[in-house]
């Protein structure tokens, strides 16, 4: 991270770097619309701190003065956590989320939060309660969802960190359209805790940098067992940067052939194979693999997410905090104007099919079918994971689409997310990476799925690849790093 | 006017019995909350012992009370019931402004304690209720409405303190057995350490499932509810009416009107009333907690859990009965409270007369606790020397009467009883010789009375006595100075 290393030398003030990283959102942010809030205020007087300590001599963490952006759906002490709902949009957070705490205990500064669909639930950012996100490639055409903002971000702006969240291939989906490297870390890596909660058993808590060794090294800093997460995992934290150097011959790559379903777009698929091949030239080994289940892990992530969500989102009736409906006339009226007004029509989707799947008389035959699917899924894992090391796939069937094109088609909208939720449903560690552009220059993304708690297998290949390749470092047209808007 | 108002037995001479099964909830004693480290604790200004956790903000997540857990499989050993060795915990949803996150996280299908059996006394007779569960839930807040104000209010202290759920089989068939069973769960809880069983603060409080058949019967009849009991009396009470309620119908043939609902007792009416019917129950939508991993237990943890099991009342009432003699009234009063039990133990290790001792624990003691207002750990008499002071009395060094003086003195001062009798002068003259020669001056005095003792007029031996205590000051020994004159005036031998 050249940032870090810049600071540390002494080369550049935190200071200095917050205040690049601010002008950088000055100049995409119009264009793009990636940040609901920015924090020139408490990031310049944060980053004054930490110099004042570097010059003290002090030790001012690993990431000291590295400015940071999260996705909206992280608690923060500053500005709001709105989720990128209405219900939330003036709710003030009392404490910091794990991950925010521990990048702030690195000495990273708190910036700008990202936009998102609301509650994460959505795979264009188009379901945002505020304003749809562009697309740095092409701002016609959405970021992918649900991390978009952030995803938008890694790629138009240089030297932060941002994190995304990923319940079904929210930090994999948009890093696929905007050609940013993401990385779903295994379920209970990174601690949820202040991450609000969508569907609990499958959201994890990721980077997305230009980068996949950047990734690695934000995965050192927030990874790690949290007393408040009891799904976190307490197992030791390797040196991610260091093991994603390390060399990938030998490695087992699978190829799974469900993957490359029926629909999916011609170059979308070319790519990834030339891809494929490169891990070959460098010495990985290569087969074919089958995950036979597949087909059926999108159904059973509908359902799962859903009841989940139906129950998470039931703390937001108007009573505690957030939005209350000013017009409603006792206890019952009030819940459901509250929620009417403060819900989008997503989010009231999947709340209407979480409490119809976990009602009585249906409870067995979705969410429990849906249960044994999940399983289905895990063991076709375990299974190839005898085999091979890693799996490697597209991410998206599809690149980045135009906006408004899938919004009003919830299943057309749903089939973006085929090849990314069975790492959630499988609780693996999943990452997407840039590996080439379409005719229209949109990016397309490759994909690679790693055996739990084998993030650094994941994180090797990835950086491996971008050793021998460019993909990750071409600048959009909307970019602040290049200075100007019209850059690559 | 039904049987229940006028304090009979419902079932008394009627066809009918009823079936009678208890959800009772207590309140575990544990320093921290059911998933939060917030104190649980009473009596604090609104809303100040609350955290983004038991508030149900936005990200916050649950982490399990080790404490309650060990409570409850503790409870459940106690009850023999079987502990799998794997548990989960639900989520159970549903609106209302006092539970934040709206769902409560409870336990369906995998509960930490599976089956057991509660064994108690009714009218010195055994019964057992078999149990079909103990789990563990997080309690809701509470709504406080302001009379005459428009809004209402919600203080969360409470909300996220653990709760355990005790539920029996429908093993019971009356009202006083139903109270019984729940004396002594609490007792059981006290001898435990895992509830102070507080009813008043609502520790304790008992859903009441109902149901009355034709006596001998073996189906189950349509059974009501009847929720939120805090007290033994309005158990019994509630049931006794809810029960005189169903057979009334069933009498007049209305047993149609008989339909499965929740019901409200209301103690100043004397009657149950329909709260909300089947039609509006509600779906709570259980499913798994995905916050919470399955907890596993090991066999050796539950063992080492076991270990720290006291005895539990009965097994100690059969051991007061059998082993220290005692009868089957006093072994049960002093089983009731375990640290009066404890006490009188630690008594009868330095002074093996259990019967006076349990006498004297019982009466002089526990009055003694009471116009204090202390519990017996606060009295500052030691067992070994509420002993002496026993073996004092046995003795005949001091009399029943100055002992209990003696005691209060004892209490006040920490002494030993010993010194403080002789300090008060209250030593209990005992010497024959010297009380022979008040008798035989007392004998001298009262020709009168002494002459209707000879003629066997046996009230008058009473006033002979006490002519003895006045001449020392209270302090003869009575028995001997009522035998001293039988003997010296040959009187005919008291029946």
């Amino acid at each position: 991270m050249e940032i870090r290393d810049r600071i540390r030398r002494g080369e550049m003030s935190a200071l200095e770097a917050v205040d690049e990283a601010l002008r950088q959102l000055d100049v995409v942010n119009p264009r793009l619309q990636a940040a609901l809030q920015i924090f020139p205020d408490g990031a310049r007087t944060a980053a004054a701190a930490i110099d004042r300590r570097l010059a003290a001599g002090e030790d001012a963490g690993p990431l000291a003065g590295v400015p940071f952006t999260v996705k909206d759906n992280f608690c923060t002490l500053e500005g709001h956590t709105t989720a990128g709902s209405r219900i939330l949009e003036s709710f003030a957070s009392p404490y910091d989320a794990t991950a925010v705490r521990k990048l702030k205990e690195a000495g990273a500064v708190c910036v700008a939060k990202t936009n998102l669909d609301e509650f994460g639930m959505g795979s264009s950012t188009e379901n945002s309660a505020f304003h749809v996100t562009r697309n740095p490639w092409k701002t016609t055409h959405v970021p992918g969802g649900s991390s978009g903002g952030a995803a938008a971000l890694a790629v138009s702006t240089g030297g932060m960190i941002h994190l995304g969240s990923d319940t079904g291939g929210s930090i994999r989906q948009p890093s696929a359209c905007c050609g940013a490297s993401g990385l779903k870390p295994t379920y209970g890596r990174v601690s949820r805790y202040g991450l609000v909660a969508f569907a609990s058993s499958l959201d994890q808590i990721g980077p997305i940098q230009s980068s996949a060794l950047d990734c690695a090294l934000v995965l050192e800093t927030i990874a790690g067992a949290d007393p408040m997460d009891s799904t976190s995992r307490d197992l030791p934290v390797p040196r991610y940067a260091d093991e994603a150097q390390q060399d990938i011959r030998g490695l087992r790559l699978g190829v799974p052939a469900e993957y490359f379903p029926e629909g999916i777009e011609a170059e979308v698929e070319e790519k990834v194979r030339a891809a494929i091949e490169v891990f070959r030239e460098m010495g990985a080994e290569v087969r074919d693999v089958s995950l036979p289940h597949t087909r059926y892990a999108n159904p059973a992530y509908v359902l799962v997410s859903a009841a989940e969500a139906s129950s998470n989102l039931a703390r937001y009736d108007g009573v505690h905090y957030g939005r209350r409906s000013v017009s409603a006339s006792g206890l019952v009226d009030m819940y459901c104007r509250s929620r009417g007004e403060g819900f989008g029509a997503e989010v009231k989707r999947r709340i209407l099919i979480g409490t119809f799947v976990l009602s009585s008389g249906y409870y067995d035959a979705y969410y429990l079918t849906a249960l044994r699917v999940r399983n289905l899924i895990r063991q076709d894992f375990e299974k190839v994971y005898r085999e091979v090391d890693a799996v490697v796939c597209p991410t998206s069937p599809v690149p980045a689409f135009p906006l408004g094109d899938r919004i009003d088609d919830p299943l057309k909208l749903y089939a973006v997310d085929v090849l990314t939720v069975p790492a959630n449903l499988a609780s693996l560690p999943g990452m997407s990476i840039p590996c080439g552009f379409t005719s229209e220059a949109l990016p397309v993304g490759l994909q690679i799925y790693g055996r739990p708690m084998q993030d650094e297998i994941v994180l090797r290949l990835a950086c491996a690849y971008q050793a021998r390749t460019d993909h990750h470092l071409r600048a959009p047209p909307v970019c602040g790093w290049r200075g100007g808007e019209e850059g690559g | 006017m039904s049987a229940a108002a006028a304090g009979r037995d419902p079932l008394e001479s009627t066809r009918f019995e009823a079936v009678i099964g208890l959800e009772v909830h207590v309140q575990l004693l544990t320093r921290t909350k059911m998933f939060c480290r917030c104190e649980a604790r009473f009596g604090t200004e609104a809303n100040a012992l609350t955290c983004p956790v038991c508030l149900g903000l936005p990200g916050s997540l649950p982490c399990i009370n080790r404490r309650a857990v060990e409570s409850t499989v503790r409870v459940g050993l106690a009850f023999g019931s079987e502990i799998p060795l794997l548990t989960k915990f639900d989520r159970k949803s549903y609106f209302y402004p006092d539970l934040p996150k709206g769902y409560q996280i409870s336990q369906k299908d995998d509960p930490i304690c599976k089956g057991g059996r509660v064994e108690f006394f009714v009218d010195g007779e055994i019964r057992v209720a078999r149990l079909v569960r103990i789990h563990l839930e997080e309690d809701a807040g509470k709504n406080i409405h302001v009379e005459g104000r428009p809004e209402s209010w919600v203080d969360l202290n409470r909300a996220g303190t653990p709760l355990m759920e005790v539920v029996s089989e429908p093993d019971l068939r009356t009202p006083r057995e139903a109270g019984d069973y729940m004396r002594m769960l609490r007792q059981v809880m006290l001898y435990l350490g895992v509830s102070d069983c507080n009813m008043e603060e609502g520790s304790l409080r008992c859903d009441c499932n109902v149901s009355t058949r034709l006596r001998g019967a073996s189906h189950l009849e349509t059974r009501t509810e009847i929720k939120n009991l805090n007290s033994f009396l309005n158990v019994e009470k509630a049931l006794e009416h809810e029960i005189a309620r169903q057979i009334r119908l069933r009498e007049t043939g209305r047993e149609a009107e008989i339909v499965q609902e929740t019901r409200l007792y209301d103690p100043d009416r004397g009657e149950t009333r329909s709260m909300r019917g089947k039609e509006e129950a509600h779906d709570y939508r259980y499913f798994p907690e995905p916050d919470l991993a399955p907890l596993v237990f090991s066999p050796e943890w539950i063992d080492g859990l076991r270990a720290t099991l006291p005895e539990l009342p009965l097994v100690r009432l059969g051991r007061f009965q059998e082993d220290l003699g005692l009868s089957a009234y006093h072994a049960d009063q002093l089983v009731r409270d375990k640290e009066i039990a404890d006490y009188f133990e630690r008594c009868v290790e330095s002074y093996r007369q259990p019967q006076s001792v349990g006498n004297w624990v019982l009466n002089a003691l526990r009055e003694e606790l009471r116009s204090r207002g202390v519990g017996i750990e606060d009295i500052g008499v030691a067992p070994e020397r509420f002993a002496e002071l026993v073996r004092a009395v046995d003795d005949g060094a001091v009399s029943t009467q100055k002992a209990r003086d003696v005691l209060r003195a004892m209490a006040d001062s920490g002494r030993p009883a010993a010194e403080l009798i002789r300090e008060m002068g209250v030593e209990q003259i005992s010497d024959d010789s010297f009380l022979r020669g008040v008798v035989q001056d007392v004998i001298a005095a009262h020709p009168g009375p002494v002459e209707d003792v000879r003629r066997g007029k046996r009230n008058s031996i009473n006033f002979l006595v006490g002519q003895v205590m006045r001449r020392t000051k209270g302090q003869a020994n009575p028995a001997m100075a009522m035998s001293l004159i039988d003997e010296l005036i040959g009187s005919p031998p008291a029946e």
